[in-house]
């Protein structure tokens, strides 16, 4: 008898369980819709990471407006990829495997990007990249993978112009950390640098964080007018401090990954002192944006800081996002879009972002994109805003060529 | 007995020579020996490639950075090798590689630096004698890595000790990881920051110039290098007394030959294991703290290729063997700044600096080749 019983509630028990399981698949997730974000939220490169995720998430609580009315619910889903091709392909499967998640923004770096979005490629799922310049992230003509920055062929072109012009540089020397991203810049810069007939007195990668000294002697020694590192602020703050206090007088030059108030902290006054610094950027300070001036008010209100390079991006990139849904799903009457109707509204866009008016050509490129020159003025990370932009260009994109 | 032989013996018992003049002597012979060797090989093949370049004197471009490299490949010489004496103290006695020791290292000049820092917010740091703070900063950092030696040990290695040697081992491997993400998780929750930044105080980042007859040029030497190699040196000295001066020393030594009969002998084996890796932790600290004064920037995981580097020093001077330690660090320290400095000028750029660990590996694969126990290790073959 009491086996019987015991039966019975398990019966009970297991069928209204699952009834609740499937009243609330059916119900709530099926409005819901998730906006993933790919970049570095730990480590060295987090001050540049998280604000790309800070950014998408302001731009979701400021523009999902119109998905709310059409009844659904959407959500950021951040995910931390280290900086680190490895943890942004695991976090890419993950991501792919989430059907709520229908379009992402990501990554920082080139070097993360290009592996994980072949993820995102087979899955059909649409990425808008804030910050990878590397030219292979469009260049494999994927119909799932866009960027709102310009491209490193056309970056280090620029800067290598920039110094043989404008500097009078006649020599340079070339550092870059062994990246996609690091060493694809000074490849081109090299080029660059070879076909104005400036003497390129050395091309060294390193993944050294700490002692430099190794590097710094034979470049001592060489003394060129110009050093040129193609890098991140972490390692380069490093550098740049030692072969300032080592003795070298010249002019350093860095591309946008020296883009962060942390490069300031870690070199403090080596980056005035001498020929000073100056960098290229692809993301110039939200001041250079005349529609982004609201958007770092808000920031700060609701994060405590500045926002460092690239959230005004992240920003964008979760507006086409968002943009890109919406018009997908009322091209669905107003049900849940598919990845590849997202996929393709994206490159049928045209938004006014506030870092300029988006559209991407058939490889996923902003037919124009705009670079910065920028000269420190900071010796430490609190000054990093008194940075100013010596020259501002707009370039068209080389498209699949070179 | 004849009277040369007599003097001689006057001479090593006297303690000043014993314990001071020996072991600096000892130190300066490697320095000469690995410099000198080094720079003749790469003069030597300066001198055969000299046609091969046509646009400059390949020649006299070595010898331009020739005594800036000599310097360079010291200083971190002598990080390595005071890194590798813990590694090979705790192999003496233990008979295993203790990897958390790479993060000692790194806890040593984190706390070093954040003393510092500390100084800099109270606004005292300007104020102090920059010798006291930096004697004050290198004191905290050996007493705080060198505790936390002692408790790693207590912790995650002498439960393990009549285990299979690999268990230790792993012990060891989850340790180095733990402590990596301990002070991350620290840092980050009290200064939020995951870059440890020096503060600029002092007169340490000057140059001392020095003019030699015979250079073209007179070689600059940043104050900072010169304390480094100056403190290390007396840390090796110290320890040299410490080991082979003292009853405590004895007793070490007494440990890593026979922990059996040691213990027979009276002596607490246990209390023995614990001072080595106090005495190993806190010249991992100290070396941290000096590392950190020269590389200006740190982070929870800035111990990691100083220590392996400091293990192949170990390895390549003999491990479980003090001498060899030093030799080895010496040697690998000239073996990398010159590997780094000269690859990129000899191959044209076609190999740069990139290249200086392989080269620095080939070349502990081939002594090793030749030479399995090390340079300097005889004894640990029978022992291992």
């Amino acid at each position: 008898m009491s086996k019987r019983l015991n039966l019975v509630i398990a019966l009970t028990i297991a069928v209204s369980l699952v009834l609740a399981a499937c009243s609330s698949s059916g119900g709530g997730e099926a409005k819901l819709i998730k906006i993933a974000t790919q970049s570095p939220l730990s480590g060295g490169q987090s001050l540049l990471g998280v604000d790309i995720k800070n950014g998408a998430q302001l731009a979701l609580e400021q523009l999902s407006g119109p998905l709310t009315e059409m009844g659904f619910t959407v959500k950021l889903e951040p995910y931390d990829d280290q900086a680190t091709p490895d943890v942004g392909v695991a976090n890419a499967k993950a991501i792919v495997a989430d059907p709520a998640i229908l379009c992402g923004v990501g990554h920082l770096n080139s070097g993360v990007m290009i592996p994980s979005s072949e993820e995102y490629h087979v899955a059909g799922l649409a990425f808008v990249s804030p910050a990878n310049t590397n030219p292979v992230v469009t260049t494999r003509g994927y119909a799932e993978v866009n960027r709102i920055v310009g491209r490193d062929d056309v970056q280090a072109p620029v800067a290598e112009a920039y110094a043989f012009n404008e500097l009078g540089a006649r020599s340079v020397y070339i550092i870059h950390d062994k990246t996609a991203y690091g060493q694809g810049v000074a490849e081109f810069f090299r080029g660059a640098a070879e076909k104005d007939g400036m003497n390129v007195m050395g091309f060294e990668g390193t993944e050294e964080t700490a002692n430099f000294d190794a590097i710094i002697t034979p470049m001592l020694a060489a003394n060129p007018d110009v050093v040129f590192f193609s890098g991140i602020y972490n390692q380069a703050g490093v550098f740049f401090k030692q072969a300032r206090d080592a003795g070298y007088e010249g002019t350093f030059m860095g591309t946008d990954g020296m883009d962060a108030s942390g490069l300031a902290d870690l070199a403090g006054d080596a980056l005035v002192k001498g020929g000073g610094m100056v960098y290229t950027s692809v993301a110039g300070p939200a001041s250079a944006y005349p529609k982004a001036a609201k958007f770092a008010e808000d920031f700060k209100a609701k994060f405590g800081a500045d926002p460092q390079p690239f959230a005004a991006q992240g920003y964008d990139a979760a507006a086409v996002c968002l943009k890109a849904i919406e018009n997908a799903a009322k091209a669905a009457g107003n049900q849940v879009p598919t990845r590849e109707a997202v996929r393709d509204a994206i490159r049928a866009l045209t938004l006014e972002g506030i870092t300029g008016t988006i559209s991407f050509d058939s490889i996923g490129d902003l037919p124009k994109a705009k670079y910065f020159i920028i000269k420190v003025n900071a010796t430490s990370g609190a000054e990093w805003g008194k940075n100013e932009i010596v020259a501002e260009l707009e370039f068209a994109s080389p498209g699949m060529g070179e | 007995m004849n009277r040369q032989g007599s003097v001689m013996k006057q001479l090593t018992s006297n303690p000043i020579y014993k314990f001071v003049l020996f072991p600096i002597g000892q130190i300066l012979a490697f320095i000469l020996g690995a410099g000198i060797t080094l720079s003749v090989l790469v003069i030597l093949l300066a001198y055969i490639f000299r046609g091969s370049v046509s646009n400059l004197d390949l020649v006299e471009r070595t010898l331009a950075i020739l005594p800036k490299v000599l310097i360079d490949g010291i200083t971190i010489g002598f990080v390595y090798a005071t890194i590798a004496l813990g590694y090979t103290m705790v192999y003496g006695v233990l008979e295993f590689i203790n990897f958390s020791h790479s993060e000692i290292f790194m806890v040593g000049g984190v706390v070093g630096v954040e003393l510092l820092r500390y100084l800099e917010t109270q606004g005292s740091l300007a104020g102090m004698n920059q010798y006291v703070v930096i004697a004050l900063a290198i004191l905290l950092g050996m007493v705080i890595s060198g505790s936390l030696a002692v408790t790693v040990e207590r912790v995650a290695y002498r439960p393990l000790r009549g285990a299979p040697r690999l268990v230790p081992l792993i012990s060891a491997i989850g340790m180095s990881f733990f402590l990596q993400d301990a002070v991350r998780l620290i840092l980050g929750l009290t200064t939020g920051e995951f870059n440890v930044i020096l503060p600029k105080f002092g007169t340490f980042d000057d140059f001392q110039v020095f003019n030699f007859p015979g250079l073209a040029a007179p070689v600059q030497i940043q104050n900072k290098t010169i304390l480094l190699v100056a403190v290390t040196v007396v840390m090796l000295v110290g320890l040299n007394y410490l080991v082979n001066g003292t009853k405590v020393g004895k007793a070490i030594r007494a440990v890593a030959q026979d922990r059996p009969t040691a213990s027979l002998m009276g002596i607490n084996v246990n209390l023995i294991i614990s001072i080595t890796f106090l005495i190993g932790g806190s010249l991992g600290g100290a070396a941290g703290v000096l590392f950190a004064l020269k590389v200006t920037r740190l982070d929870p995981f800035v111990g990691f290729f100083p220590g392996l580097k400091a293990f192949t020093a170990a390895v390549l001077g003999g491990i479980g063997n003090l001498t060899g330690a030093l030799l080895g660090g010496i040697v690998l320290g000239l073996l990398e700044s010159f590997g780094a400095s000269y690859l990129g000028i000899f191959t044209q750029g076609a190999f740069g600096a990139e290249y200086k660990d392989i080269l620095a590996f080939a070349i502990l694969i081939a002594i090793l080749i030749f030479r399995p126990s090390g340079l300097l290790g005889q004894t640990v073959g029978q022992k291992a």
